[in-house]
C-alpha cells in the first residue's frame, strides 16, 4: 500500500489487463496485429518514404508488375504503390476516427440509458432505433447530397450510422452490469448517474466494447471503400482503397494488378483486425452481446 | 440392488493441481456414502469421477474405479456412453438448470430409457408414473405433460431423480440435490429421495456441504479437503466420535451456538420504526397500490444495538423489506422513521447522513464487488464520499478495515477474483464497516457460503456488533443462523408479517405454527431425524 490509492490502483490494474490480453494471444494475433502495425505505419510514414508520388502519370497504362511500378500502374499510368500507400491515411485514418465517434458516442449515450431512467433509456433507444431503420448507404448518399462530399462529411456520415449498432451491443451489457448488486450498492451509497455509469459499469463492459469496436472498424472500411467506389467517397485524384477498385475497374477482366492490389489491401486489413479480435479473451461475453 | 464400487488410488489434476489426491473407498452394495466438503475440496469431481467424466481442463490422471465388474477408467467413449445414465446416473444440484424448457417433463424423463433401449417408450412412460407415484409428486398421471417452469422447484428436483432412476441404475450419484431448496421443500425432497433410495437398494453418493441433511441420507460419510481424505467413518460413528480436527470444526460449525448478544449497546430507544408498510413492483393503481403487492402491512421496531432476524421462504418479501428500508424501492402506503426523525421513502430525497447511516450488504459477495476494482479502491470509496479522507489517513483506515474484519493488508492490492467467497465476504461487510453505519442490512450474507466459512462470517457479525453497537436486521431462510445472532425474529410468509419471537422464547412454545413448521423443517444433526418426522406426520404433502 504504497501507491497512491485512486490513480495508482487503477492504473496498476489497466496495465495489468493488458498484459494480460497479449499474452493470451496466438500466432494468428500477433500476425494481425503485425499486419495493423504496417498499414498504420504506412498511412503514418509511407508518403515521405515513396520515391514516386502517387500524383505522378505518364507512364504506361495498366502496366504489369515490374521493378520500377511494384504494383504496376493505373488507368492514368500513376504508380499503383505510390497510390495504395497515399491512400491508406484515407482508409485507416478515416475509418479509425470514425469507428471511434460511433464506438465512443454509442457507448456514453448506452452508459446513459442504462444508468438513468426508464424514460431517457426509452426515448434513446427509439431515436436510435429509427436511425438503424434508414438504409445506411441511403442515407450516405443523402448525407452527400446535402452537404457535399469532404473527409469529415465521411467520418460524421459514417459514425452517425454505426452509432445505433455500438448503442445496441453496450446497453444490453450495461444493462446487466447495472442490475448487479455492486451497482445497487453505490447507489444505496448516494453515488451520481456519472459515477455509476463511469466507475462501476464502464470497466466491466470495455473489454466486449473493445472488441465490437474492431468488428465496427472493418464495417467502417467496407462501408467507406464502397461509398468511394460509387463514387461518394474520397474525391480524385485523392483516392482511398475503395476509390482505387473503381477507377481501375476495367482491368478486372485481364486481372490488372490495379484492380488487385487494392482489393488484396482491404481485405488484409479487415481480415487483420478479425485475427485480433478472435485473439482477445473474453470472447464467449462478445458473443452473447453481439448479435 | 446396487452394484458393489470400488475406487481405488483415484487423482484428477488441473495442470498443475491436484484436485483429488490418492482417494480410495469402497461403497458396498445399497449403501450410501456421502462425500462431505467445503467448496473446493473435490467432492463434485470425485462424483464426476465415478462416471469417468472430468470436467473441462480437469483430467483423470491416476487410479481405478470399479463398478460392479466394470473397470471405468479403462473404457472408451463410446462404452462410456454406455455406462452412463444407465449403469451410473447422476442428479445435479440445479435442476432448473437441467431440464430443456421447451419439452414436456414425460419427455425427458424417459429419455435415458429410450436412448439406452431398455424400455420401449410406452413401458418407459408407465414405469415413470409409476416413480412419479413413489417420489410422492402430485397428479403423477398427468404432471409429466406439463414443462419445466410449470412445476415448483422441490418437484423438479423429484423429477430428476425418476429421470436417474428409469434405467433401474445400479450406482445413482446426487450432487447437493437439495442445497437450493427452501426448509420446507428440502424436508419433502429427502424424505422421498430417501424412500426410493431405501426401496430400490441402490448404491449412492450423495455429494453435499450439510452435515445435518447427510445425517439423514447416508450409511457412511467420507470427509474431502483439499482433495484428500480426511476422516471416513459410519455416521453414527463419524457424528457422535470425530477424530478428524477439520471433522470437529465442521460438526462445530453445524450447531451453531448462539452469539452472545452485547447487551452494552441494547438501549430502549428506537433506531428504526416501520409503521404499516406495504410495497409492491409495477404500475400503480387508482387506489396507489402497485400491480404486484410483495409487503402488506409490515409493523417492526429496532431498538439501538439490536439485531433482529427476519426468515421466510423465498418469495416471502424479505428481501423486499430490506429494499424498503434501504430506500431502493419506495413502499406504497406506510412510513419509516429512523432515530426519531422520518425517513424519506426514496433514496434521491434521502440526504447524505441517512445514507451514511443504513448500509446493505448482499448476498452474493461475486456480485456485491465491482471484479475490475482492486480491494483498496472499494473500501476507498465510501471512507472519501462520506469523509472526504485523503492520502495518509484513508490509507490508514483501509488497513484498520480489513484487520477488524480478519484480513491480511495485503489483500487491498488484489482484484475480487483472486480472494475466496469467505474473504469475498469480509471485504463486502467491510465496505458497509466504512460509512460506520448505524444499521446494517445483511441478506442472507452466509448463504452462499460453507458452513465452516458461514460460522466464522456470523462470529464476526456478532463480533461487530458487540465493540460497534452497531444493529442488524438479519434476512435469512435459515432458522439455525438466524438464532445464533439475532435478539428476536420476524416470521414472513406471502409478503405478512406472522410472528415476532424474542429470543428468551426461542425454546419456549407454543408458537404461530408457521413458526414451528420452519423450526420443525431444518435438519437436526443426528440420525433418525427424519425417521421421527416420517412418524409424527406419515401423510406426505407435496
Amino acid at each position: 500500500m504504497t501507491t497512491l490509492i485512486h490513480t495508482g490502483g487503477f492504473d496498476r490494474s489497466a496495465v495489468r489487463r493488458w498484459r494480460d490480453r497479449l499474452a493470451h494471444f496466438g500466432v494468428t494475433g500477433w500476425l494481425g496485429l503485425a499486419v495493423i502495425a504496417f498499414w498504420a505505419g504506412a498511412a503514418i510514414f509511407g508518403p515521405a518514404l515513396l520515391s514516386q508520388s502517387g500524383d505522378v502519370g505518364g507512364a504506361e497504362v495498366f502496366a504489369p508488375v515490374s521493378a520500377a511500378h511494384w504494383f504496376g500502374t493505373d488507368y492514368l499510368g500513376r504508380d499503383m504503390l505510390a497510390r495504395l500507400i497515399e491512400g491508406a491515411r484515407y482508409t485507416v485514418g478515416v475509418a479509425f476516427v470514425a469507428t471511434l465517434l460511433a464506438s465512443g458516442t454509442g457507448t456514453l449515450l448506452a452508459l446513459l440509458a442504462a444508468a438513468s431512467g426508464r424514460w431517457i433509456d426509452g426515448t434513446m433507444s427509439r431515436v436510435l432505433d429509427t436511425l438503424t431503420a434508414i438504409p445506411s448507404k441511403m442515407f450516405a448518399l443523402l448525407m452527400v447530397a446535402g452537404f457535399g462530399s469532404s473527409v469529415t462529411m465521411l467520418i460524421v456520415t459514417a459514425a452517425i450510422i454505426y452509432v445505433p449498432g455500438a448503442y445496441r451491443i453496450a446497453r444490453s451489457l450495461a444493462v446487466n452490469i447495472n442490475a448487479l448488486d455492486y451497482v445497487t450498492v453505490a447507489r444505496t451509497r448516494g453515488e451520481g448517474t456519472g459515477y455509476v455509469m463511469l466507475q462501476e459499469i464502464l470497466p466491466n463492459i470495455t473489454g466486449p466494447m473493445l472488441a465490437d469496436f474492431g468488428l465496427r472498424f472493418v464495417y467502417v472500411v467496407l462501408l467507406l471503400a464502397s461509398l468511394s467506389f460509387l463514387g461518394l467517397g474520397v474525391q480524385p485524384p485523392e483516392a482511398d482503397w475503395g476509390s482505387l477498385v473503381r477507377e481501375n475497374i476495367e482491368t478486372l477482366a485481364t486481372g490488372g494488378a490495379a484492380v488487385i492490389a487494392p482489393s488484396i489491401a482491404i481485405a488484409s486489413l479487415t481480415i487483420a483486425v478479425n485475427l485480433v479480435i478472435d485473439n482477445l479473451p473474453g470472447r464467449a461475453a462478445r458473443e452473447r452481446g453481439a448479435r | 440392488m446396487g452394484a458393489l464400487v470400488v475406487v481405488d488410488r483415484l487423482t484428477v489434476s488441473a495442470g498443475e493441481n491436484t484436485l483429488v489426491d490418492e482417494l480410495s473407498f469402497t461403497i458396498r452394495p445399497g449403501e450410501v456414502l456421502a462425500l462431505i466438503g467445503e467448496s473446493g475440496s473435490g467432492k463434485t469431481t470425485t462424483a464426476l469421477a465415478l462416471m469417468g467424466h472430468a470436467r473441462r481442463g480437469c483430467r483423470i490422471g491416476g487410479g481405478s474405479v470399479r463398478i460392479g465388474d466394470v473397470d471405468v477408467l479403462s473404457l472408451r467413449a463410446r462404452q462410456l456412453r454406455a455406462l452412463r445414465g444407465r449403469t451410473v446416473s447422476y442428479i445435479a444440484q440445479s435442476a432448473a438448470a437441467s431440464f430443456d424448457p421447451s419439452r414436456t417433463i414425460l419427455d425427458q424423463v424417459v429419455e435415458p430409457a429410450v436412448v439406452h433401449g431398455t424400455l420401449p417408450r410406452g413401458e418407459a412412460e408407465l414405469k415413470a408414473i409409476a416413480l412419479f407415484r413413489e417420489l410422492t409428486l402430485p397428479d403423477p398421471e398427468t404432471i409429466g405433460q406439463r414443462y419445466p417452469h410449470q412445476v415448483s422447484g422441490g418437484q423438479l428436483q423429484r423429477l430428476m431423480a425418476a429421470m436417474a432412476l428409469i434405467t433401474d441404475p445400479e450406482v445413482v450419484i446426487l450432487d447437493e440435490p437439495t442445497t437450493a431448496l427452501d426448509v420446507t421443500t428440502q424436508v419433502e425432497v429427502l424424505r422421498a429421495f430417501r424412500r426410493v433410495v431405501r426401496e430400490r437398494q441402490v448404491t449412492a453418493v450423495y455429494v453435499s456441504h450439510d452435515l445435518a441433511v447427510v445425517a439423514q441420507m447416508a450409511d457412511h460419510i467420507l470427509v474431502l479437503r483439499d482433495g484428500r481424505m480426511r476422516e471416513v467413518g459410519t455416521t453414527e460413528r463419524l457424528l457422535a466420535a470425530p477424530q478428524n480436527e477439520y471433522t470437529q470444526s465442521l460438526l462445530a460449525a453445524a450447531r451453531p451456538a448462539p452469539r452472545a448478544a452485547g447487551t452494552a449497546g441494547t438501549g430502549s430507544d428506537v433506531l428504526l420504526r416501520v409503521k404499516g408498510l406495504s410495497a409492491g413492483y409495477g404500475p400503480r393503481g387508482r387506489d396507489g397500490k402497485p400491480a404486484v403487492t410483495i409487503l402488506e402491512d409490515i409493523d417492526l421496531e429496532l431498538k439501538r444495538g439490536q439485531a433482529i432476524g427476519v426468515i421466510g421462504e423465498s418469495g416471502s418479501g424479505k428481501t423486499t423489506l430490506a429494499r424498503c428500508v434501504a430506500g431502493l424501492l419506495p413502499p406504497s402506503i406506510g412510513a419509516m422513521e429512523f432515530d426519531g426523525r422520518v425517513l424519506p421513502p426514496a433514496l434521491a430525497q434521502r440526504s447524505h447522513d441517512d445514507l451514511r447511516r443504513i448500509q446493505i450488504v448482499f448476498q452474493s459477495a461475486d456480485t456485491a464487488l465491482n471484479p475490475s476494482h482492486t480491494i483498496e479502491r472499494i473500501l476507498a470509496r465510501p471512507l472519501q464520499f462520506y469523509r472526504g479522507l485523503q492520502g495518509e489517513p484513508l490509507r490508514r483506515r483501509i488497513g484498520e478495515l480489513l484487520d477488524l474484519v480478519k484480513l491480511p493488508s495485503t489483500l487491498a492490492e488484489r482484484l475480487p477474483g483472486g480472494l475466496s467467497g469467505g474473504q469475498k465476504q469480509r471485504v463486502n461487510l467491510a465496505r458497509a464497516l466504512a460509512a460506520e453505519p448505524d444499521l446494517i442490512l445483511c441478506d442472507e450474507v452466509t448463504s452462499a457460503l460453507d458452513t465452516v466459512v458461514g460460522a466464522a462470517v456470523l462470529d464476526l457479525i456478532a463480533e461487530l456488533r458487540r465493540e460497534l453497537g452497531v444493529s442488524y436486521l438479519f434476512i435469512s431462510h435459515d432458522l439455525h443462523t438466524v438464532r445464533a445472532v439475532c435478539d428476536e425474529i420476524v416470521v414472513m410468509r406471502h409478503g405478512r408479517k406472522l410472528a415476532q419471537v424474542a429470543r428468551a422464547d426461542y425454546e419456549r412454545g407454543p408458537h404461530h405454527p408457521y413458526y414451528e413448521e420452519l423450526a420443525r423443517a431444518v435438519p437436526e444433526l443426528r440420525r433418525g431425524w427424519l425417521d421421527e418426522l416420517d412418524r409424527a406426520r406419515p401423510a406426505l404433502v407435496a
